[in-house]
């Protein structure tokens, strides 16, 4: 029955088009009303759109200083990555690897494969560095994003990011990715 | 079987019994003894242990009830444990297999289940954890985890496979068991409440397009998932066969997707946020991306292929009875619904044989496949591939390769391959 409720709120949205709910049922009142000032501290994420960018700003100068003293240890004092003997894989690589994506071994860092800068602070601030999380000020985050953005030669040596231009540094492999799936593509002739 | 695969096994590899023959004979399950480790007795006396004995486990009591309370496996099942494939820079991002090898059924023990982490298992408080929905919703809204439970509920069972699961695109390792190769499945009773349900509770806009999931982990996990998937059959889950879920697989609560790839289906869940486009997550851009020949990349490919794979017999067992009778036994599932067949080759691909489907063959699920065979003691290849119910082939290496190169590094899904020597080790076939 309630779904044939739904059907007629639907229709009734389609037909007057006075509601912007397309999906509405009977409600069963569970649940707390909360409002933003509520979940500010865990509204933390930053679209490509730069949507969700917090108030702030971090130079290449600063982040220099926050990388070497947060990152390196894992991450290279260049971003360069790290290996750890009788361990696969090894600590992540930011930098370099233009260049390599159609090669055989190809290098996927920051500035080779991510499509978005807005990523990189997105992801900084909710889970790096490794042993202490979301620990960064949203300067902090700001710098450290324009520091390895500095090394991938995608911003100049006296940068600074904010919520303004974040969204506006075009990665190199920005348009690397289609976003359609056009699978299933693999014909089996058997 | 189509006329294609009616071709009769070779004499190189044995014969595929007739399935009814050889249920009529009584032949058992007994002489196939799965796993690595030898046993003190020989062989022989350990088929047989004649003349028979009363053990000593008849003469005295056992052990009292709730010792302990919570039951464990016996302690001769040991070996049957989730292991780690290779020694990575960190404990907490990294990956546990479930012992496929040592499965019957579908459905995986909850503390066999594999683990894939980003930041380590959080001791997460029930009553301390909330979920937030908000964005492009009427009133958004936050739950606890009694509040949650009030919901009409739904249980399925479903399977759940990472898409990093068998890397074989450039090559293998001879020692890899089923454990390694495909041990980042996992086949559950999951139960929750739809997605649907509490988005009509916080009522959905209609520019929503994507919902950004998010978890309570070190690593606050996020990926976007498609607002058509949430309203589909999307479940926000806290039991996983009869119980909470285990801490590993996100109590005390996650999001399951059935079917798409496992990273989506975001553990310890927090917050799901509704958006008229992708969040663009770190997870969704430069990880679980396929990157394909010629330097472009695939991006938001969900759903996780139909496949199969054999578990016994597999790398790294024995045919321990010798030439004879055994029950070649493994499992298959598709991300697009009901597995329709699966075919079994003791030859490595020349002929096939439709082998039997055990009930219940539930849509995105796995399913257990079994087919007769009696080994005459040669070297054999043996293969399974699953055809879903789109009429999907599970493809083979090469024709798999063919179209997306060798560096995509997720969603492998090509026929497996184990090699039966002579002596009767089995192992991993490396082309």
């Amino acid at each position: 029955m309630w779904r044939s409720s739904r059907f007629f709120v639907v229709l009734i949205a389609f037909l007057f088009n006075t509601v912007t709910i397309a999906h509405a049922a009977e409600r069963l009142g569970i649940g707390h009303a909360v409002s933003p000032q509520d979940f500010a501290a865990w509204d933390i994420d930053v679209r490509a759109d730069g949507a969700g960018l917090p108030e702030g700003r971090g130079s290449v100068a600063e982040g220099r200083e926050i990388f070497a003293r947060v990152c390196a240890a894992c991450h290279g004092e260049k971003g360069e990555g790290k290996a750890v003997p009788g361990a696969v894989g090894g600590f992540d690589r930011l930098v370099g690897g233009a260049g390599t994506l159609d090669k055989a071994s190809p290098t996927l860092t920051v500035g080779s494969y991510w499509p978005y800068a807005t990523t990189l602070f997105d992801y900084v601030r909710r889970a790096m560095p490794f042993s202490a999380p979301q620990s960064l000020s949203n300067d902090q985050v700001y710098a450290v994003s324009a520091y390895v953005l500095y090394m991938n030669n995608i911003l100049p040596e006296d940068g600074v990011l904010d919520a303004k231009n974040l969204p506006q540094v075009k990665m190199p492999n920005q348009d690397g990715f289609i976003t359609q799936d056009p699978r299933p593509d693999v014909k089996s002739k058997d | 079987m189509t006329e294609n695969h009616k071709r009769e096994a070779t004499a190189a590899s044995g014969e595929l019994p007739n399935r009814r023959a050889i249920l009529k004979t009584g032949a058992g399950l007994s002489a196939f003894v799965g796993g690595v480790s030898v046993p003190s007795l020989s062989m022989a006396q350990a088929a047989t242990g004649l003349p028979l004995a009363v053990p000593e486990w008849m003469k005295e009591q056992g052990r009292p009830i709730l010792s302990p309370p919570y039951g464990v496996p016996s302690p001769f099942e040991k070996d049957v444990v989730r292991r780690q494939r290779e020694t990575r820079v960190t404990d907490t991002a990294a990956t546990s297999f479930s012992p496929l090898q040592n499965s019957f059924g579908i459905i995986t023990p909850n503390g066999l289940c594999f683990e894939r982490h980003h930041a380590g298992v959080p001791n997460i408080d029930p009553d301390r954890h909330r979920l937030l929905v908000h964005g492009l919703v009427e009133r958004p809204l936050v739950f606890t985890m009694d509040e949650l439970m009030r919901f009409p509920s739904v249980s399925r069972i479903a399977f759940l496979e990472c898409s990093g699961n068998t890397p074989n695109w450039k090559s293998v390792s001879a020692d890899f068991g089923v454990q390694q190769t495909h041990g980042l499945l996992m086949c559950c009773e999951w139960t929750g409440v739809l997605l649907s349900t509490l988005l009509d509770e916080v009522g959905v806009a209609a520019q929503a397009k994507w919902v950004l999931a998010e978890g309570a982990d070190a690593a606050a996990m996020t990926r976007s998932v498609p607002i058509a998937k949430a309203l589909d059959d999307a479940i926000i889950v806290y039991g996983q066969n009869g119980e909470r879920l285990r801490a590993e697989q996100g109590y005390p609560l996650r999001l399951f997707l059935p079917g798409y790839e496992g990273n989506m289906n975001i553990k310890w869940l927090r917050r799901l946020k509704l958006g008229d486009q992708p969040f663009e997550t770190r997870e969704e851009t430069s990880k679980y991306t396929d990157l394909m020949p010629g330097g472009k990349a695939r991006q938001f490919t969900f759903v996780m292929e139909a496949k199969s794979v054999i578990t016994r017999p597999s790398g790294g067992q024995r045919m321990r009875g010798g030439p004879g009778f055994y029950e070649i036994s493994g499992l298959a599932w598709s991300g697009r619904g009901r597995i329709d067949r699966v075919e079994v080759s003791t030859d490595g691909g020349q002929s096939w044989h439709e082998a039997e489907l055990q009930e219940p063959i539930l849509s995105k699920a796995v399913v257990r496949f079994r087919a007769p065979w009696r080994w005459d003691g040669k070297a054999a290849l043996l293969q399974s591939r699953a055809i879903d119910e789109t009429g999907y082939v599970q493809p083979r290496h090469d024709e798999l390769v063919d179209v997306r190169g060798v560096n995509s590094f997720y969603h492998y899904n090509a026929i497996q391959t184990w090699r039966v020597d002579s002596d009767g080790r089995v192992a991993i076939h490396v082309a």
